[in-house]
């Protein structure tokens, strides 16, 4: 980062102009640095950590951290993992991710990150340097249009003109983040703004905006339509998604359906909503779906859809989706999500939590019951779909690693454990959501939404610092690890002792699979070669390597791997090169056009 | 079908952008847009005319709903509603041309708003059908060029938009 004399003179000539301030407390007459507000209200709202980089923008907010200790700030290796971590820090825990970046590079770096967050609706403020407003619109030295660029991948982003408007701004800003369908907001900040002083007379308590009143209650009578139509379905089903855990509202859903012993499943971001080792759980649905999951999404006569978006992921080729009518109760905190894809008979608009509880409170005070013949039926039904057992796969002759083989022994060994997984994106991540049965919520941390290479590390270190009492682990491929791979560093510079389990079958697996299923085996540049020597590699950055490649040595790895517990270890599985990842919803067909397995291609 | 969409919000830099950003992302049609501050400086009004099946129209309303900037939206199309445009028309009009000119632009309640020996300007204002019948009532050749503001809707009676 450049920083150039005649920024440094003129910074020291009007820092020796102003009053030179001692500590004092918040009143009407201090006045402090803009950099000293944003400190404030970072503290004001409880930020524990900042995860972010340095440059010439940011440099007095940058001392204003070093002046303080209520924060503490992780230097990641480069601003996409930045914001991740922030992101699935956020993710583990509910609370407002931060983040820090400077202008410019800075900023387009992060892009990608804030995007991630935008499509999983993720709470976070992110915070970046600009040019001093005098040289905004000059092309200045790594001046970038940040407000213009974060524009279409934010909540809302705000350019902070005056060192007045810092402590409103952010307050605006966490409670933009964190209420309604939460989201990624910036905020950006020019260089002089930081550093020019403003009278402070304290954190605002309150913030009032005309033009947003996000809904919370859901519409009484629409609630108790929806009452109606569940309890007269004959094969009733609940579909739920990432907007549960997003309300935390897991308990009520799981007292919902103990109410009406109704079967629920979870999308790819719902998943550990509701318990996945409970019987009336029928497992992920979606392109990666069981086929007891999919085949109820398409004959269920009431779907009750409660913050999930009917995105292609998951219910396929729209036109075939419609052709089996079912009445659709949907429950999402944002209007626009409802009607969007498919069209909904009883739309309730409002918090997820609130909603059910209040359909709970009438389910109690009522007195009609579910048609427990009709049920009973439905479920055999479900029992003869779940009877061809979609998720079993073959172990082969035993003498070389299946990637499943690995999720499965993970997950029998940390089952009793409070375990953490984050993933990348890929077949991996598909082979995790699989048969890692999540029984809690906000355990599984993945990108959804974009569906980003390179999260898993930096997710894990967000939650391991989170969580510092708890297991982390990252199941990743050979080809996403490598794209956030510096995060090494930064995992041994902070003493962030995460499990990376890389299944690596020298393939982009997933891109290599649909070049199989659907290019005619036509692998166009899905083969990485050259690939580095992970075990090395893990050594070179300090850390534990292991490289695993029989399938006995599998659990001794995983064993050996939790034994370490203070040390990061990085565990490169060599895998089946063409294992794929069944069932399988191919592009455009239907939720129950499914392949199986390989025999069905 | 066509739709004139109302919007209020506030009046910030970028808002328009957002308004504009949210269109192109989503690939909703803008036909027109004007906008201007309202009675009240810190808010503005939006006149957006698009067209779109009753579910990209009820997207489009939900989705400005969604900015946070937007304070109101309403459908002005959903009830009774006025709209005017305003529209500049260059043409030329040389010798016998003026006379005729100068009556057209009568017929269409139009004012004749500057003059040179080959040219009138004429304003013109009512809905867009209006002031394309004029664009199609005067020969092709005479029009020396053409400003149309795009329409700003207001609901008949007693209907208001305001916070």
């Amino acid at each position: 980062m450049e920083i150039s004399k005649a920024e440094i003179s003129s910074a020291a000539a009007a820092s020796a102009a102003s009053t030179p301030s001692s500590p004092q407390p918040d009143s009407a007459s201090i006045e402090l640095m803009g950099s000293e507000v944003l400190m404030k209200a970072l503290q004001a709202e409880g930020v524990e950590f900042v995860w972010g980089y340095p440059g010439g923008a940011v440099l007095y907010i940058y001392d204003a951290l070093y002046k303080q200790d209520a924060i503490q700030h992780v230097l990641v290796r480069h601003e996409q993992a930045a914001v991740h971590a922030a992101d699935g820090y956020a993710r583990a825990t509910g609370n407002v991710g931060v983040a820090l970046v400077t202008s410019g590079p800075g900023l387009t770096n992060a892009v990608t990150g804030i995007a991630t967050a935008y499509m999983d609706s993720i709470p976070m403020v992110i915070v970046s340097g600009q040019v001093p407003t005098a040289a905004i619109g000059q092309d200045a030295f790594q001046e970038c249009d940040t407000v213009g660029i974060t524009r279409p991948i934010v909540k809302h982003n705000f350019l902070v003109k005056d060192p007045r408007d810092i402590a409103m701004t952010m307050k605006k800003a966490f409670h933009i983040a964190r209420t309604g369908r939460p989201g990624p907001v910036v905020v950006d900040i020019p260089k002089d703004v930081s550093f020019r002083k403003t009278p402070y007379a304290g954190y605002p308590q309150t913030v009032e905006m005309r033009s947003y009143n996000p809904v919370k209650r859901g519409h009484g009578g629409q609630i108790r339509k929806a009452l109606q139509l569940l309890l007269n379905a004959k094969r009733p089903y609940i579909y739920t998604g990432g907007g549960v855990l997003l309300g935390n509202a897991s308990d009520e859903l799981r007292t919902l359906v103990d109410l009406l012993g109704y079967p629920v499943t979870n999308t790819l971001m719902g998943l550990g909503a509701y318990p996945a080792s409970d019987p009336k759980f029928l497992g992920m649905l979606g392109m990666h779906g069981t086929w007891e999951a999919n085949n109820a999404m398409q004959h269920c006569d009431v779907l009750l859809a409660v913050g999930a978006r009917f995105d292609d992921r998951v219910i396929g080729n729209v036109k075939h989706f419609a052709q089996n009518e079912r009445k659709i109760i949907h429950i999402d905190i944002d209007p626009s999500s409802i009607s969007k894809r498919v069209k909904v008979d009883v739309p309730i608009v409002g918090d997820v939590k609130d909603v059910l509880t209040e359909l709970i409170t009438m389910i109690k005070e009522s007195s009609a019951q579910p048609d427990g013949g009709a049920l009973k039926a439905w479920w055999d039904t479900i029992g003869e779909w779940r009877s061809r057992k979609s998720m079993a796969y073959s172990l082969g002759a035993g003498d070389v690693i299946k990637p499943q083989y690995v999720v499965e022994t993970l997950w029998n060994m940390t089952k009793d454990a409070d375990t953490y997984i984050t993933s990348d994106v890929g077949q991996h991540q598909m082979w995790a959501a699989q048969y890692y049965r999540f029984d809690k919520p906000r355990r599984w941390i993945n990108s959804g939404g974009l569906g980003t290479m390179g999260v898993g590390i930096p997710y894990a270190m967000g939650v391991k610092m989170a969580k510092p009492e708890s297991e982390v682990f990252c199941i990743t491929g050979e080809g996403s690890v490598q794209m956030c791979i510096q995060e090494l560093s930064t995992c041994l510079q902070y003493d962030t002792p995460i499990k990376i389990c890389a299944l690596n079958n020298r393939y982009l697996g997933m891109v290599r699979q649909w070049q199989e299923i659907e290019y005619s085996s036509r692998y166009s540049h899905s083969y990485m070669d050259a690939l580095p020597n992970f075990v090395k590699l893990a050594e070179a950055y300090g850390h534990v390597g292991l490289l695993i490649e029989h399938p006995r040595d599998v659990e001794p790895a995983l064993r050996e791997a939790r034994r370490l517990k203070d040390r990061t270890v990085f565990m490169d599985f060599r895998t089946d090169p063409t294992e794929n990842v069944f069932p399988m919803v191919q592009a455009g067909k239907g939720i129950t056009e499914m392949l199986l397995g390989s025999e069905d291609l | 079908m066509k739709h004139i969409i109302a919007v209020l919000l506030e009046n910030e830099p970028g808002a328009l952008s957002r308004v504009v950003g949210l269109f192109s992302a989503r690939g909703y049609n803008i036909e027109s847009l004007t906008v201007a501050p309202t009675e009240d400086p810190s808010l503005s009004r939006m006149t957006i005319q698009t067209a779109g099946s009753e579910d990209v129209i009820e997207q489009i309303t939900k989705h400005l709903n969604r900015l946070i900037e937007v304070v109101k939206v309403v459908d002005l199309t959903e009830g009774a509603y006025t709209e005017r445009e305003l529209m500049m028309v260059k043409v030329r009009a040389v010798g016998k041309e003026r006379e005729e000119m100068k009556r057209m632009a009568d017929i269409f309640r139009g004012r004749i708003i500057d003059v040179t020996d080959k040219s009138y300007t004429i304003e013109l204002t009512g809905d867009q059908a209006k002031n394309d019948a004029f664009l199609h009532a005067v020969e092709r050749g005479a029009i020396m060029e053409t400003v149309r503001t795009g329409a700003s809707g207001i609901g008949r009676g007693e209907r208001v938009l305001r916070v």
